[in-house]
């Protein structure tokens, strides 16, 4: 039997399994943390540092997504630090890539518009970099807009965990790390893809959606996410 | 291999040792190859058959004798005479010196101040042995220590030395040597690594090059009674593959060990088995970071994980994993021979035990230096380093390389050890000390770490792939004299959010550079903001 | 064990012998993917798709797992290289000693920047962030031999005489 750990979200008692984390009781409970990388169903890899929270007692800040809960413990999920950072997160993605709302698929349904608002990111005091970066519409279903992309890897974690094909990973690194099928072959001519789509539907931004769609018509399946988890668990049992 | 036999053999190579009137020994780490001293050897050598003194006189190749600025650097014993930027027309007049007056023109005197405040304990057999004969290095002991481990000394007894030592982690961050050992002791798991880091990729740090050229079976000794203590079987050596002739030695190195018995199963006919592999690094400093360094080993991309579990949780494979860094590793075996209080008895209470450094930069003698902790950095520079060169001005020494920061003139006599280096804003690190003069700009140190740091992000998260590259801009517009106000506020806030925010050291230490140069040197900054336009 | 793949390399080329060695070495397993990269770039001098692609299916790597892994570490190189090449130090003990400057010199002379092969494939220019050999700083590696008493003045000069030496 798993133990159950009895701990504090911002002030609130909550109890949690062993291996559940801050994030998923968090969750549980409607305490809203804001999430890019993350999705349910994935494995966790910490990596938008969106969901950082502070824990009593450490000086470091964790990542709710990765951090299993632990007796006891005390998280502050929404300190003005926190807020601040937050914001310069969101606002870096928008600098690094070429986020246009007004002309995207994802408008009215991209996860990273949606936070940018409900955080108060209005504008930024970062440069701006304008990357030249591709869009690849090889493909006769779908389509990769790199301009979009925020490097969440919910596509090749999807691809790889749940799909079993393994047709996206990273490639390069630093501020050139891209999503790539295959060895950076066109999507079309890619020989692992299976067209299965689950990577377009988990792509949080316009970055992967299905062609013909115009601007803000990309709207992403949200029924298709719970499944995910449900299958992980299926599997796990 | 029982005792007498270990002792056998040992005496052997001591008697062939010995047997020899004179050693000439060159020294044939990188540094001085480069600076030709392979055709010394050649030359020692030919010399040596022309006189017929074959069997009276041995050249051999060792490893780094300390003075890498004037190489090629040679040692004779057992007159104990070094000489310096020998050439190989020198060859006559060396050997006709032997035991006698050293060569004037090229003696470098053992009582120069290089010499002086240094403590050989990780080097010491470094410039002594063949780096690849292992006969050689037993004759200086080697494997001492781990056959008195594996055959007189219980798991606990090794951990108890090792945590009594106060020996910390030599890689950097200075954690608590035998408490690492020990929490990976303690786990349960049926299969456990060892990995030694030997991915040395600060810019001006060539500490553990050094001692894989110099002596790498004091660096297998060391992994095999860690594995010993920990109840581990199998050990990695991850390896920078830039370090060409530290691999080669180290893999010349794991055969010999093999052969005779050193690495291998049941070694000294005990139930205990390990065996070392090497692993090739292939050019990413973040593999430095244990978590990369072992998704690294598993043949994948060098992107660090969350941690917590730490690696003696779930490390290589998932399973239970001790990684230490080189010096760590060269550390053990002459606290297991010379005892936990010999070695608690060096350096200084909170960071026991002497530190490598690479001295470079704008400093008269450039090289690789062994001092106790403690030592003051005016010690190091004005002392064994000579100061400054072409009578410039010391202006800071940059310690920690790119996850470190540059400490002025005004701290130069903090002693040398992780606490006190830490208040000043920088770090130990792994060893790397560069000294620079007036003429260098602090601005511009401060960029050039952080295209560093830049290019060697992984890009998994945000803030260490945006920010370091938001930074660089920001530092470049201060280079160029173009910045505003605005730009020296959001740097300081960049600063702080990527070092709070970013996933791994390296994000997290990343804007340590900026952090230190703009506590000290904050003038330099300032004079590069461009004066307001006046609004037309 | 999974069972290795029967692929057949991308020619009969008799390299591909060792870096079938090295797989069988490894037991074909997939984390024996850098070592065999290494492997393919010594003996071929850069990592090409035919090659990725043979590497990644005999050790059950995903191709783009495989494309991720050789463009992560800057010690593979996916384009053929020159027949020389220079690497100019640029770490903190060289670059204090001016090695930008040498970069410079040497792009200036070469008519090339930094990482790139000159247009008849003779000449490389290539950056190192440290090669270790911070004593002699600053330092080139000119076709695998590491140089010093370098200047951004005599760096063209003795580039070249290293180079027609050799040839």
């Amino acid at each position: 039997m798993m133990p159950v750990k009895t701990f504090k979200i911002d002030g609130q008692d909550v109890s949690g399994r062993e291996d559940e984390t801050i994030l998923e009781i968090a969750r549980e409970n409607d305490i809203f943390l804001p999430t890019l990388c993350n999705i349910a169903g994935l494995k966790p890899v910490g990596a938008c540092r969106l969901c950082m929270v502070e824990v009593a007692g450490s000086n470091k800040l964790l990542p709710a997504c990765a951090t299993r809960v632990q007796e006891g413990m005390e998280v502050t999920t929404n300190s003005e630090r926190l807020q601040k950072y937050r914001r310069m997160i969101l606002e870096m993605l928008f600098v690094e890539g070429n986020h246009i709302c007004s002309v995207c698929v994802a408008n009215g349904h991209c996860e990273l518009q949606w936070l940018a608002e409900k955080l108060g990111v209005d504008h930024t005091r970062l440069n701006y970099m304008f990357p030249a970066k591709e869009v690849d519409v090889s493909h006769y279903r779908y389509a990769i807009d790199h301009n979009r992309c925020i490097l969440c890897t919910r596509c090749v974690r999807v691809c790889a965990e749940i799909e079993g094909a393994h047709t996206w990973d990273v490639s390069g690194r630093g501020i050139e790390a891209k999503v790539v099928t295959d060895l950076n072959t066109p999507w079309a001519l890619s020989e692992t893809c299976t067209e299965c789509g689950k990577c377009v539907q988990v792509c949080p931004t316009g970055a992967l959606f299905k062609k013909s769609r115009a601007v803000g018509e990309m709207v992403k399946d949200g029924q298709f996410l719970p499944y995910l988890k449900t299958m992980r668990e299926v599997d796990n049992a | 291999m029982h005792r007498e036999e270990f002792e056998q053999i040992v005496q052997a190579e001591r008697d062939k040792h010995r047997a020899y009137e004179h050693h000439i020994n060159v020294c044939t780490a990188l540094g001085c190859v480069a600076y030709g001293s392979e055709k010394v050897v050649d030359a020692l050598e030919a010399e040596v058959k022309e006189r017929g003194l074959e069997h009276k006189c041995k050249i051999t190749g060792v490893g780094c004798l300390g003075l890498c600025g004037n190489g090629p650097i040679m040692k004779t014993e057992p007159d104990n005479q070094f000489y310096q930027s020998v050439k190989p027309s020198d060859s006559a007049d060396i050997i006709d010196h032997l035991g006698k007056e050293p060569v004037k023109r090229i003696h470098l005197p053992q009582n120069s101040p290089f010499f002086i405040g240094q403590q050989r304990v990780v080097l010491s057999n470094a410039g002594k042995i063949d780096p690849e004969e292992i006969e050689s290095a037993l004759a200086f002991g080697a494997y001492r220590a781990l056959f008195q481990a594996a055959t007189e000394m219980t798991p606990t007894e090794v951990l108890r030395e090792v945590t009594a030592s106060g020996l910390r982690g030599r890689g950097g961050a200075g954690y608590p040597t035998g408490l690492k050992w020990s929490t990976v002791a303690k786990m349960d798991d049926t299969i456990k690594y060892i990995v030694c880091n030997g991915d040395e990729g600060d810019p001006g740090a060539f500490m553990d090059r050094s001692i894989m050229e110099s002596d790498p079976h004091r660096i297998l000794e060391g992994m095999a009674i860690a594995a010993y203590a920990v109840g581990a079987t199998e050990g990695y050596i991850y390896v920078r593959a830039e370090y060409g002739l530290g691999i080669q030695r180290l893999k010349k190195a794991i055969r010999q060990a093999e052969k005779m018995g050193f690495l291998g199963n049941n070694i000294f006919d005990s139930p205990f088995s390990f065996n070392v592999q090497l692993r090739l690094g292939a050019g990413a400093f973040v593999c430095g970071e244990e978590t990369a360094l072992i998704a690294s080993i598993e043949g994948q991309r060098g992107n660090p994980r969350p941690r917590p579990p730490y690696p003696a949780m779930s490390g290589l494979w998932g399973h239970s994993t001790l990684i230490n860094n080189v010096e760590t590793f060269a550390n053990i075996a002459p606290i297991i021979l010379n005892g936990s209080e010999w070695f608690a008895g060096i350096g200084t209470k909170k960071s026991a035990g002497t530190k490598v450094f690479a001295l470079s930069g704008k400093v008269n003698r450039v090289g690789l230096i062994e001092v106790p902790m403690g030592i003051t950095l005016r010690q190091i520079i004005e002392g064994i380093g000579g100061g400054i060169p072409d009578g410039r001005a010391f202006k800071a020494v940059q310690t920690g390389g790119p996850s470190g920061g540059c400490i002025p003139q005004e701290h130069l006599d903090t002693p040398v050890d992780y606490e006190s280096l830490r208040e000043l804003g920088s770090i130990m690190g792994s060893g790397g000390m560069v000294i620079m003069d007036d003429t260098s700009s602090m601005v511009s140190v401060a960029r050039y770490f952080m295209e560093f740091c830049m290019d060697e992000s992984c890009g998994k998260c945000i803030p260490c792939r945006v920010g370091t590259a938001q930074m660089h801009e920001l530092l470049t517009r201060f280079v160029d004299k173009e910045a505003t106000e605005a730009d020296l506020e959001l740097l300081e806030e960049l600063c702080d959010m990527v070092s709070q925010t970013s996933l791994c050291g390296l994000g997290q230490s990343a804007p340590n550079p900026v952090m230190s140069t703009l506590r000290y040197f904050r003038d330099e900054y300032l004079q590069c903001i461009a004066p307001a336009q006046e609004p037309a | 064990m999974v069972r290795p793949v029967e692929v057949a390399p991308p020619s009969d080329d008799k390299r591909w012998r060792i870096i079938n060695a090295t797989m069988r070495r490894y037991g074909y397993k997939p984390h024996a993917l850098i070592e065999t990269l290494h492997a393919v770039q010594e003996a071929f001098g850069f990592l090409d798709d035919a090659s990725l692609s043979f590497v990644a299916q005999r050790l059950n790597v995903p191709m783009s797992k495989a494309y991720g892994v050789a463009t992560f570490y800057h010690f593979f190189s996916l384009k053929p290289p020159a027949r020389h090449n220079c690497v100019i130090c640029l770490g903190t003990a060289c670059y204090i000693k001016g090695s930008d400057q040498m970069l410079k010199s040497l792009g200036e002379a070469y008519g090339i920047e930094e990482g790139e092969i000159t247009p008849d494939s003779e000449f490389a220019l290539l950056s190192a962030r440290c090669v270790g050999g911070c004593g002699q700083a600053p330092v080139a590696v000119v076709d695998g031999e590491v140089v010093s008493g370098l200047t951004p003045d005599n760096v063209v000069a003795m580039v070249r005489e290293k180079i027609n030496h050799a040839s």
